[in-house]
Formats: structure tokens, sequence, C-alpha cells
């Protein structure tokens, strides 16, 4: 069975995935020369009558996702290896290979474009293989609908942003980015305003915020698990860079208010309502999916509060909300590929996704599961790691904030603080269940009980991402050091040194002695190990031991049926926030002889997604009724057909005339 | 005395005081509880002989629990160690003050919390995944109370660095009575009542399974294991006593490293945080557990509590 029956096949997808592996590092050179030199790449590509000359052009802020998009590129492929061979008897290799590398090289073609022509290409090249890669498995019709349901939102999302590009052309008279820079601040307001309202659609579609999201949580699981990670982990951030780009670069600095205020609600909306239907989530792959929602949110959250406080004209605090949200970016990139990895992985060793049938695989998948715990913790903004350092940086630009004088701040900050707190604490709770019910107790299943550990590559890929995790986390200087001038060129004010980097450790959000010093105290956390070891020595002598079973309440012997589930986990956020989830349950007891005695239990629980129901359900309504309406002319005669057709004409001679 | 020395003596002391008053703080709060309920009840100091008795017990470990099971207990006393010398006790500047700030104190309970709440779901007991889910609930409507409450101390001080709210605030005694304060305080003692674990939100003396949530967490727990369990939740009791008095009422609290000085604050932070452990198990003896399902409301008030605060702060300033 494991024998592979084309050895094409097998060579294909090594060569394929190596040569990946490859140019994703020579990616994250590039990133890092424009990083460290500062200066932009420019290469003019091709010279056309209608559109002007098509360029490439990379500064910092492009540097910076192409370096992200590399280094994750660089470790799915190194996963891919070893995931991809469970492919290889069903699937055509050459054609993963192909969408793979068309992939990736879309992805860094859209922070990279200068141009319109050039951008509106790589997005749609990227937009179709997403398409293809979502349908790889395309005899499952949950995947064929997935990426219809993907295909259409993204269309829909590249609309509004040839619109924004045509409102932009038509003030500028050019399809050069750098003539946006340099001309979109002097556009009249109204302009500035669609042009913001059509990137916050057309890049949110993308992005995944809510009430934009509905794709997301489809189509992520039905991806292979290596494309998903990309997809969670930087394609969806090419929104997040489409909207810093228009916002900060085309039409920044004089920009109203309302705008922050608006992604502001977009963001705690889509951090809180994210975490709440992750909770409720017993797919692994959707539930990772939810959370990619959720950490949009926290990231929009910062480039939020970054419009907000630069358009009240304070742009030291704005740029450490970019900062934040920057930094946020990067963060998410690495734990949420990890967890996308570890859950292809678990996948992988159990064939199963639900986590209600999964349980114990910390005995079976000893490496999968200690780095799934820390990209888990991770996630949850929990110290040492790269987590808390973003959503730390994220409370201080609002803290700061607050002092601005100005009602909206006034009411905004600590609404978003609050919300940032809830999201970080279900964020939690989620993965306590996710990591707990998957990974802990007893085997639910025979998938569970009969699981193995994945193949060395992508063990070494989960750790690659994994050391990531904690040296974001552990050295925060590595990253500011970069984001700072980044933020600096984008606000057009120097700051270099607001988020000042103290021999490396230190973290100070302006002159205020604010500070934390993420090496120190992990250092610290694992020093003082020491008292609990040594205390308990001393006090108590050698650690005794005994092994006995969990205590099954007086039964003979523990089951797996006896442990809590997923869904009993959740059940106490479903009750407090009944009001969003609007659960409807229904339990099905069928008897035998007694009601004492009962064969078996059918528990079905629904909870209903508002947005579905109540925005995307009139808008299909309506087109199918206007579809409908519309058949009525349409009667399958040649002959009406021409009537029509000569109608049209006549009309069009008329206007023309 | 700003060097290594000092820093090392003054850490030192500050972990040394939080370990030991631990338990004689948990001791009271139980003396208390048993008075109101007309009863002797065991010496304040019967908490030690308890961790002591502990301490040297052999651990029972299931053979379902992995190693997340066996490395819990030292992380979560290590982290709530970490946290005693953030906090400011008996003097301010803390010597370690640049090493975190309010925000990393919370988020380091958070981590032992995420921990505990793992072990829980490890043995395959059906307590421990009862209490995890219980106890990650009701932590996530905490936060945001506490995250609002903490913030009305921090936007008056400037900052969120414990040290300096709490100088800033002793420096200038009369804004201890600002409106906007005690609201906060009030906020914030909810949180702390939620937080530690206490009635009316969980019992910290029961193990009947319709109440308990912190307990059934660690219901597998025995002999050393527990001990270290146990004596990080009453540290972590002392540390939210300690926050609720300086950052709120810094009285008496020392402000250089002269022997009198830090005398006079452990005086003083010793009647303080015995007053609020009063207040504490008066509020346990007097009030009814609630309904696992009433908690968000009662936490609500914290939350309201917290956010009027920070609106009084707005409207009449610092």
């Amino acid at each position: 069975m494991l024998q592979p029956l084309n050895p094409v096949n097998r060579a294909v997808k090594n060569l394929g995935f190596m040569i990946a592996l490859i140019s994703s590092i020579a990616g994250c050179v590039l990133s890092l020369s424009i990083l460290l030199s500062g200066e932009p790449l420019h290469v003019d590509v091709l010279q056309t009558r209608m559109f002007g000359t098509i360029a490439i052009h990379a500064d910092r802020l492009s540097a910076f996702f192409l370096g992200t998009i590399s280094f994750l590129a660089a470790v799915v492929s190194i996963y891919s290896l070893g995931y991809a061979t469970e492919f290889l008897q069903r699937r055509n290799m050459v054609w993963l290979v192909f969408l793979y590398h068309a992939f990736l090289l879309s992805m860094a073609g859209v922070v990279m474009a200068g141009h319109t022509v050039l951008f509106l290409f790589v997005w749609e090249v990227m937009s179709l293989t997403t398409y293809f890669l979502i349908n790889y498995d395309h005899e499952d019709p949950a995947s064929r609908r997935a990426a219809f349901l993907y295909v259409v939102m993204t269309h829909i999302g590249t609309a509004f942003l040839v619109v924004m590009f045509m409102i932009l052309y038509v003030y500028t008279g050019s399809f050069s980015f750098e003539a946006f820079t340099s001309a979109g601040p002097r556009l009249p307001a109204v302009a500035q305003s669609l042009i913001f309202l059509c990137a916050t659609i057309g890049f949110g579609i993308k992005a995944g915020i809510i009430p934009f999201h509905i794709w997301l949580p489809e189509a992520h699981p039905a991806a292979p698990s290596n494309i998903s990670a990309l997809m969670s982990g930087v394609m969806i951030k090419t929104g997040i860079y489409g909207m810093v780009r228009v916002f900060f670069d085309f039409l920044g600095p004089e920009i109203p208010e309302w705008w922050g205020i608006l992604i502001l609600i977009l963001a705690v909306t889509s951090s809180v309502l994210g975490v709440l239907y992750a909770l409720m989530e017993h797919d692994l792959k959707r539930l990772l999916a939810f959370h990619s929602i959720e950490n949009i949110g926290i990231i929009l959250m910062g480039v939020g509060a970054a419009l907000l406080f630069s358009s009240l004209g304070n742009k030291t605090l704005a740029a450490i909300a970019l900062i934040a949200g920057l930094y946020h970016v990067l963060n998410h990139a690495m734990f949420k590929g990890l967890l996308f990895l570890g859950a292809g992985s678990v996948l992988h060793g159990t064939r199963s996704r639900n986590i209600e049938e999964l349980g114990g695989l910390i005995k079976k998948m000893p490496w999968t599961s200690f780095f799934f715990l820390i990209g888990a913790v991770a996630i949850s903004g929990l110290p040492p790691l790269n987590g808390f350092v973003s959503e730390w940086l994220t409370f201080q630009a609002l803290l700061l904030g607050f002092h601005i004088s100005d009602l909206a701040v006034k009411i905004a900050v600590p609404v978003t603080v609050a919300l940032l707190a809830l999201t970080g604490a279900l964020a939690a709770a989620c993965f306590v269940k996710a990591f707990g019910i998957t990974f802990l107790g007893l085997p639910r299943s025979d998938h569970a009980e009969h699981a193995h550990e994945s193949s060395p590559t992508m063990i070494t890929a989960m750790g690659l991402l994994a050391m990531a995790c904690v040296v974001f986390g552990v050295a925060p200087g590595l990253v500011v050091s970069a984001l700072d001038p980044l933020a600096s060129s984008l606000l057009g004010v120097n700051l270099s040194g607001q988020v000042a980097l103290n021999g490396g450790m230190l973290l100070v959000p302006q002159s205020t002695s604010t500070s934390i010093a993420p090496p120190v105290l992990t250092a610290l956390l694992m020093a003082i190990i020491v008292v609990p070891l040594l205390g308990g020595y001393l006090i108590g002598g050698k650690l005794r031991k005994r092994v006995a079973m969990t205590w099954a309440c007086g039964l003979q012997k523990i089951g797996p049926q006896m442990q809590y589930t997923a869904t009993g986990f959740s059940k106490p956020i479903r009750m407090i926030f009944s009001n969003i989830y609007r659960a409807t349950h229904e339990i099905e007891i069928s008897e035998e002889t007694s009601p004492y005695f009962r064969a078996s239990i059918t528990y079905e629980l629904k909870t209903e997604s508002v947005f579905l129901k109540h925005l995307y359900e009139p808008v299909y309504n309506f087109i199918i009724v206007s579809a409908r309406m519309v058949r009525r002319i349409q009667t399958g005669h040649v002959q009406s057909y021409l009537a029509y057709i000569f109608i049209t004409l006549v009309l069009l001679l008329l206007f023309a005339r | 005395m700003n060097n290594v020395f000092g820093v090392i003596v003054i850490s030192s002391f500050q972990l040394l005081l939080v370990l030991a008053s631990a338990p004689l703080i948990s001791g009271i709060i139980k003396k208390t509880k048993a008075r109101f309920q007309r009863r002797r009840g065991a010496s304040v100091v019967q908490p030690y002989f308890d961790l002591a008795k502990l301490l040297r017990k052999e651990v029972v470990v299931s053979p379902v629990a992995s190693w997340l099971f066996r490395i819990t207990p030292y992380l979560v006393f290590a982290s709530t160690l970490v946290i005693a010398l953030l906090v400011p006790t008996v003097v301010t500047p803390v010597p370690l003050h640049w090493i975190g700030d309010i925000i990393t104190v919370i988020y380091l309970f958070a981590l032992g919390r995420f921990f505990v709440a793992l072990v829980g779901l490890d043995t395959g007991s059906a307590f421990g995944g009862l209490g995890s889910s219980r106890e990650m609930s009701v932590a996530s409507i905490i936060e945001p109370a506490m995250m609002l409450a903490i913030f009305t101390a921090a936007v008056t001080a400037g900052s969120t660095n414990l040290s300096i709210i709490v100088a800033r605030l002793s420096s200038t005694p009369v804004a201890m009575l600002n409106p906007a304060h005690l609201l906060a305080f009030s906020g914030l003692f909810i949180v702390t009542i939620a937080e530690t674990g206490r009635v009316p939100v969980d019992n910290p003396a029961t193990h009947l399974e319709l109440t308990m949530i912190h307990e059934a967490m660690i219901l597998e727990y025995s002999g050393r294991y527990l001990a270290l369990i146990e004596w990080a939740s009453q540290m972590k009791l002392v540390v939210f006593l300690a926050l609720l008095s300086n950052m709120f009422f810094p009285v008496g609290i020392a402000t250089t490293w002269s022997p009198w000085a830090l005398l006079v604050g452990s005086a003083a932070f010793f009647c303080k945080i015995i007053v609020l452990a009063v207040i504490v198990a008066v509020v346990e003896s007097t009030n009814a557990k609630l309904r696992l399902f009433r908690v968000p409301e009662f936490l609500m008030v914290a939350f309201i509590l917290s956010f009027l605060a920070l609106i009084l702060f707005f409207i009449i300033g610092a």
C-alpha cells in the first residue's frame, strides 16, 4: 500500500517542494536585504502604451510581508515533502506542485507589485490557484461547495478593488502605485472615502473579517493542510497588506476620524465573534479557521487604532499601534501556520479532524502534541511566547491613546481594551478545549487509539515554527527594530526609537517607564523552578510516586465515554453567550424496556449564523428571484433572441446618434 | 543601594515574604469563617502543617496522565513566584519592576490557569473536564472586568508599570479618595473573589460536583503536587490582596531600601492584607454560593463598576 506506484510522481513531489524551499529562502534573503538597507527594490518589467510602465516596487512594507510569506512558505515546503506522500497514489503530483508554486509566486507578487495591472493580475492568479487548491479533493461535494463559495466571494472582493483602482486612476491619471502615493493625499474627501470603503470591503473579504468571512471557515478546512497553513498564515494577510498600503501609503496622513472608528468596530466584531464561533467547533481545522478571523480582528485593532490616532494628529501613538498590528501579522503567521501543520499531522495520523473522536494523542504523537501545545500557548497570548508581545503592544497603544481628548477615543478605547481582554481569555478557553480534548485523556475512538506519529520532515517543519514562536516572543527586538522604521516611513514622520530597545531586551513605548523584558522574564521563569524543586526535596525528600488508575466514581474501570466532550466543555460559554449563538438542540432518546435503561440517546446541536441568515440569505434570495424574473424573457426560441438583439441594436444606435 | 546585591536581597525578601505569609492568610480566612459558623476552627497556622505533610507524602499518578501532569505543579508555582517578584508588597519600586507590568502579571496568572485547566483534562476523569470547562468560562468573563479596573489605575498613573502606579499614588494621597478610584477598587475586589475561587463564585472548601470549579480541576492531584498547587493558589490570593491594597491604598509602603522603611512597610502590608482577608472571609460567610449561570451576572457588576470608574475618571479627571 505504501509502495509508490509511480516513481515519477514521487520525484516530481520531492523536486517540486525542494525548489519551492530554495526559492522561499531566496525570498527571505531578499526581504531581509530590503529591510536592513531600507532601499526599495524597483524593477521595470514592461513598457505598455495603455497602462504606462509596469513595475515591481518593493519597499519596507512589501519586504516585511514578503519575509513573512517566504519564511512560512519555506517551512511549509519542508512539511509538504512528507505530507504530500499521502496524495502520491491518488493524485497527479504535477498539478499540485504547479499550483503550489503559482500560489507562492502570486502571493509574493501581490506584496511586491508596484502597478495596478500587475497587482490585479497576480491577485487573480492567487485567487484562482487557491480555488483549485481548495478543490483539490474534488470528489468531496463539501470541497466543491467551499471552493465555489470562495471563488464567488473573492471575486466580489476583486470587483471592489477594480472600482477602487478606477477611482484612483480617474484622479491621478496613472496606474502606478508611486503616483497613487504622491497624489493620494490630495484627492477630494469624497473620493478618498470611497476608496477607503472599497478597500475595506475588497481587502476585507480576502482577510476574512466579519461580516465578509463566510468563505473562510469552509475553504480552509477543505484544502490540504499544508495549503490551509499557507492560506490562513499568510494569504489572508495580503488583505491586511492591501489595507495598510491603501490607508497609510496612498491616502494618509490627513484622514477623517470615522475611518479608524469603522475599522475598530470591524476589528472587535471579528475578534470576539471569531473566537466565539471557534469555541463551538469540533472540527479541528474549522476551529483554527475561525481563530484566523479572530486574529485578523486583533491585527485590525492595531491598524484601526493607528488610523484613529493618526487622524487626531498623534503620529507617535499611531506608530506604536501600527507596529503592534504588524507584529501580530508575523506572529499569527507563525503560530497559525504551526497549528494548521499540527492539525494536518493529526489528520495524517488518525484520519480524523473531529476532536470528539480523538484524545490521548500526546502518548501516540509526542512531537506533534508538544509543538501544537506551543502553538496553543502562543495563540492564547500567554507569556513568554510571541502572541503575548504583540497583544501587550496593542494594549499599550490603546492605553496611551486614552489620554487623547476626544469623545470617540474615550469610548472606543476602553471598549476595545475590554473586548481584547475577552478575546484573549476566550481564545485560551478554546485552546484548552482543542488541545485537551485532542491530545489528552483517553482515546475516544479506534482512529485515536491507532494513531501514529508523522514523518520527520513534518515534525521538523513544526519544530521550526515552534522555535519561531519562542524566538519572536523572547527577543521582540528582532521584529520591532524592523518594524520601527517601517511605521515611521508610512506615517511620514520621524519616530525612530518610539518603541525603544534597551540593550535588545526592553520594550518601552513612549517616555513613560512602562516596560517588559521578555528574555529576562523567560530566564527568571526557568530559573525559579528551582525553588519548588529544591524546596520540595528539602522538606519532603525524594519524590515518591505510585501509579494508580484515575478515580472512576466507584466504578470498576474508567472509560473514554466518561470524559468531558468538546461539546460539554463549551456548554457554559454557549449558555453565557446564548444571545449570540441562538443554539437549538434536539434530544432523541430511544427506550427499550424501562425509562431507566436507554438503548441510545441522540443529541443534536445547531448554532445559527446570524450573518448567513440576516445578511447573505436575503441577498441570495434576491438574486434567485430576479434571476427567475429574467428567465421569463429567456424563452429558448432563437427568433425572440434575434428580436432582442435587434431591439438592443436600435436602442444603441439611437443613443450613439 | 541600587546595586546587584541590593536587588538580590530585596527580591529574595519579597519572595520569602509571599511564600511565608500565604499559608497564614489562608489560615486567617479559614479561622474567620469558622468563627462565623460558631466553630472554634483550626489554628491559623494549620495550613503550614498541611503543606508540610503533603510535601512529604507520595504522589499518586494516573497511568492516563502525561508529562503535563507532572510539570504543571512546578510551572504554576514558578509563575506565581515570578509574579510575586513583580508586584509591590512592602517596597516600591520593586527591584525587578522593568521585567513586567500589570498586564504581564495578569497573563502570567492566565498561563498558570491554562496549564491547570489542561491537567484537568489529562487524567481522563469526568470531574477534571467539568472543572476546566467552568474555570475557563468564568475566567473569560473575569478578564474584561479585570482589565478595565486595572486600566483605570494605569490611566491615572500614565503607565502600566505597577511600581509607578503605586509610587504615584503614594505621593498624592488625596487621589486615593477619588470616586473613580474607589469604584475601580470595588470592581477589582469582585474580580479578586472570582479569580481566587471564593464564595459566591466558587467554594474552596467543597468537593461537590455540582458546585466545584477549581477543586474539580486538581482533584487527581495528591502529595507533593497537591501541596505545590495549593501553596501557589494561596500565594495567588496574597498577590491579589497586595494588588488591591497597594494599587489603591499604598499607605505606609517603603520607598527606600533602608531596614527601618522595610520594617514599617512590612507592618503596613500585613495590616492591610489581614484586613482584606477578613473582609473576604466575611463576604464568604455572609453569601451563598451562586448557581454557575448566575456568576456572569455577578461578574457583570464588576465590569460595570470598572466602566463607571473610567467614565468618572473621564468626567472629573485624576
